[in-house]
């Protein structure tokens, strides 16, 4: 790219940012947000991301990489730059950037604008970045095995166990976020049924019928997918069909723990792998639309910059701008999840040293930009309806008309019969108090779509929103628990043999239905939770997910200082320290801040007061006692064990660095 | 767009999709295994379904 288009870049990020700077206590146009991420995205990449590569991780292309080393035609595939970057980015863009922005809107769109962007540029994608390449020197390592041999087999098994506790909160959560979506839904309810059926003949076809054939199996799959959507409508407006398909949350949560838990155990190609397929290709294609719908349209941000809430008293979740902005949006900043992958599938398939640029860099700051979409979406909305969808019922007062009051008490004016319209506009029967950021998310990509392709279809696009974030939950879902399965067997291997063995089929069902009883467990808590669930599991899995950021970013850095670069360590220890920060930080306030709203063990004394005077129903009240504790000995569990993980990184530093034990970076990789 | 251009194309939108691809795995084994048995496409499909599930996560959040 010649210089002046550079130059270019840096007055479109100038001109954006001084918009965001400028324009407060009026509405502003989504442009300045666009031009102020995609500016700054282009000037880190040009100049960032090339330290990285050349000074930092000193990428050579003389080097040979495991994709031709070991090439097998299976996973071992040399693949060309764009193609795997796109492969990257498809497996690492979730549910996390779409629904994290979202929740953490409840600030202000300018806390959230600023995280997402600066985090990707010094932390998320430098993480993403620099594990991908310190595996692909080492033919392709995960995480746990680059722990385990540059911090030690304890070190290495602490960050096993952490990934694996993360595994558990994360689908609990995102099932969590489906069950809010789908409650009361019935057109959204068939949809997601008839994707079982869709996936076992597709599975069927390409497995029996026709072997191999995957793509016109796929292309049957999405025909099918799109029949099923529209023929939801038809079901939501039957008075004979719809009561069939509307169901309550504990009826979807019951569902979802028993699909986890048949999807994981028997052969992959019969479910898993036609819904990844499926859910791939609307991801990927939903998310172009996205970025073409609000280009085109460029709606204006209706959200303050900053609302009443950064003192901590929000709704949607509470606790204050510092520490919960940085742990509620993870995925679209910083995500650990992301440290495996980088550490799977993609190093076994880059052909030359440097592509590791795009692929790891470039990847996360697309996904960056998917984070900034999201949170446009919901700051578009008129503030007032985002608040009556994502506030638990409970904090609004109980039904609309109190609503009405309690969001006027906020500052904002929600006009009688306004969410009622909304909702009939949307194919819905009610969206107050529609928890979990999915479906505000819908709306608000509902109403991008309608703006950009036209008004008529409105309710189509609300549920395909709706299709789209629940099919690609429930697919990491069913990889997750599989994933999950196949940790604990590993861990589980360790105390009993036979139970190591993937072929053997009762450890396979053990594991299966122990990892499913795990985050099954969480999920129904989160549905019976009276504000939601999604205020008390959101910041676990937040926290969770950024420290195992915590502990990619020690593996990192012990990468970087072990190739003998000690003095561009900085590179990684500067988002760990603020990791760190934030997440101990949360963490201790989770456990012991005297608000009980935000507390885990403050909540829990105040539910047995209440329970004393007879407030409180003295079963429910144990029962929620008990949640609250396991979630705070949960929480206590991952700062001890992330610490444990990041002290011993650092005696490992301290060690090479004054032994002067450097590997150059040519030898390192034997 | 020539026709080798499409099916490249197909190649790279299949492998961003994370599908097999039976005609690369061919070109593989005739390029380094000569001699060897071709495997067949449902074989191979069995290969790259270990390949792609019974390995780490693939997906993320």
């Amino acid at each position: 790219m010649p210089n002046i288009l550079w130059i270019v870049a840096a007055l479109a990020s100038a001109a954006g940012w001084g918009a965001i700077a400028l324009h407060r206590g009026e509405t502003i146009s989504a442009a300045w947000l666009l031009l102020a991420a995609i500016g700054s995205y282009l000037i880190a990449w040009r100049f960032y991301s090339r330290f990285l590569a050349s000074r930092v991780m000193a990428l050579d292309d003389a080097r040979i990489t495991p994709a031709h080393r070991h090439a097998n035609g299976r996973d071992f595939v040399v693949t060309t730059k764009w193609v795997l970057f796109g492969h990257h980015f498809a497996a690492i863009a979730g549910a996390g950037p779409l629904v994290g922005p979202v929740l953490a809107a409840q600030f202000g769109y300018l806390p959230g604008t600023l995280w997402i962007i600066i985090g990707v540029i010094l932390g998320g994608a430098v993480q993403d970045f620099v594990i991908l390449v310190g595996s692909m020197r080492q033919d392709g390592k995960s995480l746990g095995q680059m722990a385990k041999e540059e911090l030690g087999a304890t070190t290495g098994i602490l960050a096993m166990i952490a990934i694996l506790a993360i595994m558990v909160i994360l689908l609990a959560v995102l099932a969590l976020v489906v069950v809010r979506a789908l409650e009361h839904s019935p057109w959204g309810v068939f949809t997601i049924l008839c994707t079982i059926p869709i996936a076992l003949i597709m599975g069927f076809w390409m497995k029996v019928w026709r072997p191999g054939k995957t793509v016109e199996a796929s292309i049957f799959g999405i025909i099918m997918l799109m029949a099923a959507l529209v023929g939801g409508r038809y079901v939501a407006a039957s008075p004979t069909l719809a009561p069939m398909f509307t169901a309550d949350g504990m009826t979807i949560g019951w569902a979802i723990i028993a699909y986890g838990f048949v999807a994981s155990v028997i052969p992959v190609w019969m479910l898993l792998c036609p819904r990844d397929y499926l859910s791939t290709f609307l991801k990927v294609g939903t998310i172009l639309a996205l970025a073409v719908g609000i280009f085109v349209t460029l709606p204006e941000i209706r959200l303050p910059a900053l609302t009443r809430f950064t003192d901590g008293s929000g709704p949607i979740f509470a606790g204050s701008l510092f520490p919960f902005c940085f742990i509620t949006i993870a995925c679209g900043a910083i995500s650990g999840f992301h440290a495996l992958v980088a550490s799977g599938t993609t190093p076994k398939m880059v052909d030359r040293e440097t592509d590791a640029r795009l692929i790891g860099y470039g990847a996360m700051l697309t996904e960056s930009f998917v984070a900034i979409m999201a949170l446009i979406a919901a700051a578009s909305l008129d503030p007032a309806v985002y608040f009556a969808m994502n506030a638990p019922l409970p904090i609004l007062g109980g039904n609309i008309d109190a609503a009405i009051v309690t969001i006027r008490g906020w500052g904002f004016v929600l006009q009688p019969g306004q969410l009622e319209a909304l909702a009939a506009q949307m194919g819905e029967s009610s969206l107050l108090a529609r928890t979990g950021g999915a479906p505000s998310l819908a709306v608000g990509m509902a109403q991008v779509f309608a703006g950009a392709f036209g008004p008529s279809l409105t309710a189509l696009w609300y549920h395909f929103a709706i299709m789209f974030e629940a099919l690609f939950i429930l697919t990491t879902v069913d990889t997750g628990t599989r994933v999950g399965r196949f940790m604990v067997q590993e861990l589980a291997g360790h105390v009993w043999k036979p139970l190591g063995r993937t072929s053997w089929y009762p450890a396979t069902v053990v594991a299966s239905a122990a990892i499913v009883a795990g985050w099954g467990w969480f999920l129904l808590q989160g549905v019976q939770d009276p504000l939601g669930g999604i205020n008390a599991l959101w910041p676990l899995f937040g926290i969770s997910n950024q420290l195992l950021a915590a502990v990619a970013l020690t593996v990192a850095t012990t990468l970087i200082i072990r190739s003998g670069r000690a003095r561009y360590a900085w590179t990684t220890i500067l988002p760990l320290g603020w990791v760190l920060l934030v997440t101990t930080t949360a963490s201790w306030q989770k456990l012991f801040h005297s608000d009980p709203r935000i507390g885990f063990l403050a909540h829990a004394a105040k539910l047995a007061t209440d329970a004393a005077n007879g407030t409180m129903v003295q079963a429910t009240a144990s029962r929620l006692i008990l949640n609250d504790r396991i979630n705070a000995a949960l929480c206590g569990a991952f700062v001890l064990v992330t610490w444990a993980v990041v002290v011993s990184g650092i005696r490992v530093w301290m060690q090479r660095t004054a032994s002067g034990e450097q590997r150059t970076a040519g030898e390192a990789v034997a | 767009m020539s026709r080798d251009q499409l099916a490249a194309w197909i190649a790279g939108v299949r492998k961003v999709l994370g599908m097999p691809d039976y005609a690369a795995y061919c070109a593989h084994v005739r390029q380094a295994h000569p001699g060897t048995p071709m495997p067949s496409e449902r074989e191979y499909f069995e290969l790259y379904l270990k390949a792609r599930y019974e390995g780490g996560p693939n997906r993320c959040c």
